[in-house]
């Protein structure tokens, strides 16, 4: 499979990265090369073998449903570029 | 008083226990030789010289009433990708513009409860994405490794009249380093070039497909990958979460086993942090490896690989052997898989990981006429090329319609790449051996791999397997090629026997030496 330059401006806009349209032609050849390179995986037989879902056999890990950590706001926000009273500042979303 | 920064951790802990030396004349001596270094290596990103010498005289404190850490006053460097609090975070991505974190990651946490001093962060590749340490947003890391030339010098005859100089004539062969810049593998470039260089006793870094065990064969020294699920996660900022793993980057294998003991724990806020305790590694160092089962995989001896590479392998071998150990020759057949199935599961990782750099709770901000438009710009701007390339591949192949063709055939044969570790395992093997790397160091700005980015993706071919397959893998320093490049081996362990690891290491690294380059910067 390959894509087009059209396909990799909807990746792109999917990603919310902005593209040129200079950037989305050579993104074109670059992310064709690495899409022949993994086509290579089509040779191996995987029928009968299930998807990994987990590098190490193990439990999930579970604990108490209990608060143990909070009251940080300022914290969580101290590093946003744009904040007022420990809200996160958008530009206006709804009309 | 001779160079502090010579010391091994091991030499340093006992002079620091003896109070021989202090951990502030330590720190102070590699505070000098980073300012003196990095203009040159470009190996740290920041330097926190007042924490540094503020944990140092802490560590005096506690050094002189007895009461040390099992790293009490050894100087570190931080990989950029570990969260530090209050210090410079950024995984070396512009887009964590002025990023410091509130929390530090656990790794840390655990070196520092244990005495160890921070002496800064380390450049590294952006978001860990890279082989080459080129893709950080701070500039390149140089090796301190050149190549060097071997020269034949015709020696004129001279004569300089009566009892003058006199010159009988002749050749002599000199040996002169090329000045040209190699990279430091990456993407813990800077832990390896920092460790290297003498900039700092031993180094953290984090290895998702290679990220710790290349750099250390490009640097010669002693990298480890340990089992995926034996150092916390939390805190250190994600790449690939099935695969990403911490790890040291030391000088020398009993180093890399100080450094892990510290490193490893068992974290509640890792839920894929393994509820085993950690053993004592130092303690695996100088056991016989008598009777191990050592297989030596086939696939791994791939088209093009350099003649050097071949017979640094061949000795490997033949050392092992002489420590009498048992070489059986194995099959792993689905190893040409891991690299291709890795960029599938690696970026798609990474696309969803990379998500929350959004411009707004965090880092850089590039202005929009609405929210998408902010987004858009932002993640533009603050995203390098590398890092573009593997979002924009993880968001193709995790998009409606390719799920299945890619991904989920990616984990399926991700779980054929494990079966096969299985099965040698199963059959009675204890450890494998393989080249670490397909080659040496290369060049700053290599043209044909910023033609192909999967040529550059092919230097992780050898160390690409461990990830995929939730192994401890450990690169030790074996050699040196033709031009006086350092070369690694690697050795790969069942899950969470890093124990046998360290344990061969070290008889490697007690047949092949220890290397360092010789200084210009």
């Amino acid at each position: 499979m390959s894509v087009d330059v059209k396909t990799v401006k909807r990746v792109a806009h999917l990603a919310r990265i902005a593209v040129s349209e200079e950037d989305a032609e050579r993104m074109t050849g670059e992310l064709n090369a690495i899409l022949g390179f993994v086509e290579q995986l089509n040779e191996v037989d995987v029928s009968g073998v299930e998807p990994m879902t987990s590098v190490t056999p193990m439990q999930m890990k579970k604990r108490g449903d209990v608060v143990t950590d909070g009251n940080k706001a300022a914290d969580i926000v101290a590093n946003a570029p744009a904040t007022d009273e420990n809200f996160f500042l958008v530009p206006k979303v709804v009309e | 008083m001779s160079d502090l920064t010579r010391l091994t951790i091991s030499q340093a802990r006992a002079k620091l226990r003896a109070k021989e030396i202090t951990a502030t004349e330590i720190t102070e001596a590699y505070l000098l030789a980073i300012d003196r270094a990095n203009p040159a290596l470009n190996a740290y990103v920041a330097v926190t010289g007042d924490k540094a010498r503020d944990m140092a005289k802490t560590s005096d404190a506690r050094l002189l009433k007895g009461e040390g850490g099992a790293l009490e006053g050894i100087p570190l460097g931080i990989k950029d990708l570990f969260g530090t609090e209050g210090v410079h975070t950024q995984a070396c991505s512009h887009v964590l513009d002025g990023f410091k974190p509130r929390y530090e990651s656990t790794v840390t946490s655990n070196l520092w409860a244990d005495g160890a001093v921070m002496l800064g962060k380390l450049n590294m590749d952006e978001f860990a994405m890279g082989s080459s340490n080129e893709t950080s947003y701070y500039g390149p890391v140089i090796n301190p490794w050149r190549r060097s030339r071997v020269d034949t010098v015709v020696m004129p005859t001279t004569h300089q009249g009566d009892g003058g100089f006199v010159s009988a004539g002749g050749t002599k062969t000199q040996r002169s380093l090329d000045n040209a810049h190699l990279v430091p593998g990456g993407s813990s470039g800077g832990s390896a070039t920092a460790v290297s260089a003498f900039l700092c006793a031993g180094a953290t870094a984090t290895d998702t497909g290679g990220s710790i065990r290349q750099p250390a064969a490009f640097t010669g020294t002693v990298g480890i990958k340990p089992t995926y699920g034996r150092c916390s996660r939390w805190g250190i900022v994600a790449f690939a979460s099935s695969l990403d793993q911490a790890g040291p980057i030391a000088r020398d294998v009993r180093d890399a086993a100080i450094l892990l003991k510290s490193m490893a724990s068992v974290d509640p806020k890792d839920t894929t942090s393994v509820d085993r305790p950690v053993p004592d590694y130092e303690a695996a160092i100088g056991k016989p490896i008598k009777g191990m089962k050592v297989g030596i995989p086939k696939e791994y001896r791939v088209d093009g690989m350099p003649e050097e590479i071949e017979a640094l392998w061949q000795k490997g071998i033949a050392w092992l052997r002489d420590a009498g150990a048992q070489i059986v020759d194995i099959s792993l057949p689905h190893t040409k898989y891991a690299l291709p199935a890795y960029y599938i599961v690696a970026p798609a990782e990474a696309s969803s990981n990379l998500a929350r750099y959004d411009g707004v709770r965090y880092g850089l901000r590039m202005p929009g006429k609405d929210i998408v438009e902010m987004y858009e710009k932002t993640r533009d701007a603050g995203f390098g090329r590398e890092v573009k390339r593997r979002i924009m591949i993880g968001t193709y192949v995790l998009s409606a319609g390719y799920y299945d063709a890619y991904y989920l055939q990616a984990q399926k044969v991700r779980n054929l790449i494990k079966r096969d570790f299985e099965n040698v395992f199963a059959a009675g093997v204890d450890v494998i051996l393989t080249p670490a790397t397909p080659s040496a160091a290369f060049g700053i700005a290599d043209e044909d791999m910023a033609a192909d980015p999967v040529k550059m993706y092919l230097n992780d071919i050898f160390t690409v397997t461990v990830n995929m397959a939730g192994l401890p893998g450990i690169a030790v320093p074996a050699g040196l090629d033709p031009k006086g490049l350092p070369l690694g081996l690697q050795l790969i362990g069942r899950p969470f026997e890093e124990e046998t690891l360290f344990q061969t290491a070290a008889v490697i690294e007690q047949a092949a030496g220890t290397f360092q380059p010789e200084k210009w910067w």
